[in-house]
């Protein structure tokens, strides 16, 4: 019964969106060579009771990758931002 | 029109002058507007309403509300046939046509009432002991009987015909139940400025004040306040609207019934998500009965229960009744039903009866009989007489009626099914809220505030309280006062009694006082392992009258208090709802939405054989190739080999790939590289997943320098669109690139076999399609109808080939069109059957073999890959695990026996192998090859055994087969591609 808040279209019933898992790690950098690193960014999750960073994708509407702040113990969802806004400032 | 039975002459909230008739078990009866089919039974005198769930007991109707535990009947016939529907809630309609359950042959004589005796071998845990012990095997045997034997209604077996809604609503406060605290709450909020929703599970408003007298004072203010309700234009009162569950995000789901013969056509239900700013609970309380022997039998009810029927329905359920009573509530029924006429006796189980109320009760001749306990009653299908114990009186007294008044649980299902437990308050003896999340709150009994005028004065708060937390706050004058005098003295526990008969706790799951210490004997302490054990609380009523006197007892047993032991867990939904109704307008061809290609008219009117492919309708094959697909598409395909065929690929997804770094993110994108494709030629490519398995392929072909146009797979079109999304928005942002699907934009057509070129030629003769021009995967640009064409010379079928794309709105044009003009050369369409046995005889790879389990190197495509990196999945294909020598790697099969096939799915053991287990390997994909003249298959099998030239044995166990099959090439013809290059 989630409602998301996408920045381009508005608060929008989670039927409309598709999830698209943990956007707590990193993806490693398409010509990184060390499977350790793919290892952990393909199988290696947290599983933590309270906020949780995750990835949306607005299917049904504007089709943004949206990386949403939802309390996995209440769901209730502190921040939507634009997964591309993110990917910029996230640390390598 | 009975007007002897129960029913008196006037008063109640019916209308006496509109009759109402209605059957029950085939027989014609009477009722009035305003009646539930409960009370017109009762008026009826028909106390006998159904049999219990285990021992087949004679029970009655017990209650007044959604709580009913045995009342249960089933309502309309055929696709409509809805069982287990509680008699106390359903409004009297004319026609309304009932029938009791679990009763075989009739109701007033049931064989299986025999369970009774066996009742021991019934007791609780006896599922438990049956699945868990040694006696497994003897379950396989009683399984029948008993299914039979223990049970509720039948559910229809045909279509439910009926219409289905739902919808999505929005308030800013919801206020679940519309007695006096939520007809208050609503009122506050409302005039607070909010948007409010008032849900009320009954087809009137007014909750416990339906059960005073219609022309008294609580009359006259729910009359006030419905009036003021009625004139504010922000208050939606949604009537016959049960809420049965609290899902997050203040979410309600609701189920609104609105069926009825009269209302024939229409919606029979409607299911609500109504999502609030803010909730509130005013949910009520429900009287809990009490524990005796044989307190089951009909013509025992809940104290609260017969005072509706007297006051609101104008039913006297009873000329001579007991009331059991352990608090001061119940006298408020026994002062009503002797002002009725009834000869009352009360027995209340405190040593004293408070002076005023036993004054009262004097004046009107009420027997009041102190310290005593109903300890049995007699009787069998209706109760008969009451063995009243405790000091200083032993004795029997005739009655018809017995009412029982044990206290009031609090309703906090709905506020707990968020996880907040609720807690135990010895005040009052039962359980209220633990909390409310934000934008919750709780009004009225639910909240242990039992008189009437609390229950106003904290409505008042709360509707105020959940206004203003919407930011609603204007100011909210003091509601209009009702002091209905309640006195309420408590707590006093019901002290359970021990007489010979069963001592029911829980009517509806028939569990007793014995089946409670069972499970304390043997262990089951827990409330949650009680409730599993003994099955109690798992009926349809889910123990709304059995869940404390259930927990209540254990403690006892325990020798805790009852907050040590607490309680179950309550979820939704709070009454059972019909999954219809969840489903709505979603069922048959509405569940899943139908996909038909630009061409899917032409495809009918030439004979095509329409087949579901996903959301997509294909078609399979066309009969005039053949009377059964197995002859159809042999013949197909020999057409393609020998000289053309036509085939609707529309259904592949589409992808327009646009930037100036395009070309560096195909070349990540997939496993061969694209970066050096020139410009006009296509490539065949397979993506990875980040873990290295194949995820999917399809061609691309480079447009300009900016611009390609990817196909994919059918199944995955929707996943690749995403996953490339993915990648550009979360991962590569600096790349240059934009993904649009533009796979309905365009209507896509393969044709294929020797004489394609020739006939081509002939559609476009303006056009230069020869080798040099148009090569194998060269592309070509051009024109058709005023619309952009796109030609890319590729095979799948091993044959020389094109697929052509023309915008959708003229694809059946151009499809025509080359039908026509290929005529002559033997052109005719062939379906999907014929298409996947083409690519299997080339060995191509399809979703049977791309099954999200298999890596490049297994489809043996590691070649495609070389030594490249930079690509997803290129690091994880070289896992450690993907290299064992025993992996499953593709193989081709031909069938080695005369007379037999291969089949899809089929297990492939070594020939010295035991043909058991898993095997080393199975069969994905099957054709008869009409080159061969033989069944060829595509396999994966263990790499250690995949030896060409060795024999295997393909079993079949579903049809107990086996069959001898040769590993060979997967590439069954052509190996060296010489049919489409040149």
């Amino acid at each position: 019964m989630l409602r998301i808040e996408c920045p381009c279209c508005g608060p929008r019933d989670h039927d409309e969106f598709r999830y698209g898992g943990d956007a707590c790690v990193a993806r490693p950098a398409h010509d990184d060579p060390d499977p350790q690193a793919w290892y952990r960014y393909v199988y290696v999750r947290n599983n933590p009771a309270g906020p949780h960073r995750e990835f949306w994708q607005h299917v049904s509407g504007c089709r943004q990758w949206l990386v949403v702040v939802r309390d996995t113990r209440n769901h209730a969802i502190q921040s939507v931002g634009f997964a591309r806004k993110m990917a910029r400032k996230l640390p390598a | 029109m009975n007007r002897t039975g129960n029913r008196l002459a006037a008063g109640g909230r019916i209308d006496h002058t509109e009759p109402l008739g209605f059957v029950f078990d085939g027989r014609e009866l009477a009722g009035y507007r305003g009646d539930t089919l409960a009370s017109a039974l009762l008026a009826n005198g028909v106390g006998l309403t159904g049999r219990s769930f285990k021992y087949h007991r004679p029970r009655g109707i017990f209650s007044a509300g959604p709580e009913e535990p045995n009342a249960l009947v089933t309502l309309g016939t055929g696709g409509r046939r809805e069982p287990n529907l509680p008699a106390t809630t359903l409004e009297l309609a004319d026609g309304m046509t009932a029938e009791s359950q679990n009763r075989w042959p009739s109701l007033a004589f049931d064989m299986q009432s025999i369970n009774g005796l066996f009742s021991p071998f019934l007791s609780a845990g006896f599922y438990y002991k049956t699945f868990m012990g040694p006696t497994r095997r003897a379950w396989m045997f009683y399984e029948h009987f008993i299914r039979k034997a223990a049970g509720l209604g039948r559910a229809g077996t045909e279509p439910d015909p009926g219409r289905y809604e739902t919808r999505h609503a929005f308030a800013d406060v919801a206020v679940v139940g519309g007695g006096p605290a939520g007809l208050s709450v609503a009122r506050a909020a409302a005039t607070a400025g909010a948007t409010v929703a008032l849900i009320e599970q009954d087809f009137l408003l007014g909750g416990q004040l339906l059960s005073e007298r219609p022309d008294g004072e609580a009359a006259a203010w729910l009359s006030a306040v419905e009036a003021e309700l009625t004139g504010l234009d922000n208050v939606n009162v949604m009537l016959k609207t049960m809420a049965f569950g609290t899902f997050d995000g203040n979410t309600l789901g609701l189920i609104e019934r609105r069926d009825g013969p009269t209302a024939e056509g229409a919606a029979r239900q409607v299911f609500t998500m109504l999502r609030a700013r803010s909730i509130v609970f005013a949910t009520g309380a429900i009287e809990r009965p009490l524990v005796f022997s044989n307190n089951d039998r009909p013509g025992v009810m809940l104290a609260s229960a017969a005072r509706t029927y007297l006051n609101r329905f104008a039913v006297l359920p009873g000329k001579k009744i007991v009331v059991a009573a352990t608090n001061d509530g119940a006298y408020r029924a026994a002062v009503d039903l002797a002002a009725a006429g009834a000869e009352v006796m009360v027995a209340d189980q405190r040593g004293a009866a408070p002076a005023s109320l036993a004054a009262d009760a004097r004046r009107l001749n009420i027997a009041i009989r102190t310290g005593s306990l109903i300890a049995d009653l007699r009787g069998g299908h209706a109760v008969k007489a009451a063995r009243l114990a405790g000091p200083g009186s032993n004795l029997e007294v005739a009655c018809d009626l017995v009412c029982l008044s044990g206290g009031w649980s609090p309703s906090v299902h709905l506020s707990s099914h968020l996880g907040v437990k609720p807690v135990y308050r010895g005040d009052i003896d039962g359980f209220v809220p633990g909390g409310f999340p934000a934008g919750q709150f709780g009004a009225g009994a639910m909240m242990g505030c039992f008189s009437t005028a609390g229950a106003i004065e904290d409505g008042h708060r709360a509707g105020t309280e959940a206004a203003s937390s919407c930011g609603k706050s204007a100011a909210v004058p003091v509601p209009l006062q009702l002091d209905l005098g309640e006195t309420v003295a408590g707590p006093f526990r019901a002290i359970p009694s021990t007489g010979r008969g069963k001592a029911f706790v829980d009517f509806q799951m028939d569990v007793t006082t014995k089946d409670i210490e069972l499970a304390h004997r043997e262990g089951y302490e827990s409330v949650e392992h009680l409730k599993r054990y003994t099955t109690l609380g798992m009926g349809t009523d889910q123990g709304k009258t059995s869940n404390f006197g259930a927990l209540s007892a254990m403690a006892a047993l325990r020798k805790a208090t009852i907050a040590q032991t607490g309680t179950t867990t309550f979820r939704p939904p709070y009454t059972p709802i019909a999954i219809g109704a969840l489903a709505g307008r979603a069922v048959g061809h509405h569940c899943k939405p139908i996909r038909r290609t630009p061409m899917h008219d032409r495809h009918l009117a030439d004979g095509a054989e329409m087949l579901k492919v996903g959301l997509w309708m294909r078609p399979y094959f066309y009969r005039g190739a053949g009377g059964d697909v197995n002859e159809a598409y042999v013949a197909e395909m020999r057409m393609v080999r020998e000289a053309a065929g036509l085939m609707d690929i529309s259904t592949l997804g589409k992808i327009d790939v646009q930037g100036p770094d395009a070309a560096a993110f195909l070349d990540r994108v997939y496993a061969n590289g694209f970066a050096k494709l020139p410009v006009g030629r296509a490539r065949y490519g397979v993506m990875l997943r980040d873990d290295g398995i194949v995820f999917d392929d399809g061609t691309t072909t480079r447009l300009s320098e900016t611009q390609f146009f990817m196909t994919t797979s059918t199944a995955k079109a929707a996943d690749v669109q995403s996953r490339l999304e993915f990648l550009l928005d979360t991962a590569w942002a600096e790349l240059r690139v934009a993904v649009t699907s533009v796979s309905d934009e365009w209507a896509a057509m393969s044709i294929a076999g020797p004489k394609s070129r020739d006939i081509l030629g002939a559609a476009f003769p303006e056009l230069d399609v020869s080798n040099e021009a148009l090569p194998h995967m060269g592309f070509v640009e051009a024109g058709f109808d005023g619309r952009a064409l796109r030609i890319i010379r590729l095979s799948y079928s091993g044959e020389r080939a094109y697929e052509i794309y023309i915008g959708a709105s003229r694809g059946e044009r151009l499809w025509s069109r080359l039908l026509e003009v290929g005529a002559p050369f033997g052109l005719k369409p062939y379906g999907v059957e014929a298409l996947g046995a083409l690519r299997v005889e080339k060995g191509h790879v399809a979703g049977p073999e791309i099954d999200g389990r298999t890596t490049l190197d297994d489809l043996g495509l590691g070649r495609m890959a070389g030594k490249r990196t930079g690509f997803v999945g290129e690091v994880l294909r070289h896992r450690q695990a993907f290299l064992a020598p025993d992996r499953q790697r593709l193989v081709g099969l031909e069938c080695i026996e005369e007379g037999k096939r291969l089949r899809g799915g089929a297990i492939l053991f070594m020939p010295d192998d035991a043909v058991a287990g898993h095997g080393r390997g199975r069969i994905t994909s099957v054709t008869f090859s009409p080159e061969l003249g033989r069944y060829v298959g595509l396999a994966l099998l263990g790499g250690d055994v995949a030896t060409e030239g060795s024999e295997v044995v393909a079993a079949y166990p579903m049809r107990a087969e086996t069959v001898r099959a040769r590993i060979v090439s997967p590439v069954f013809l052509d190996p060296k591609g010489e049919r489409l290059h040149g």
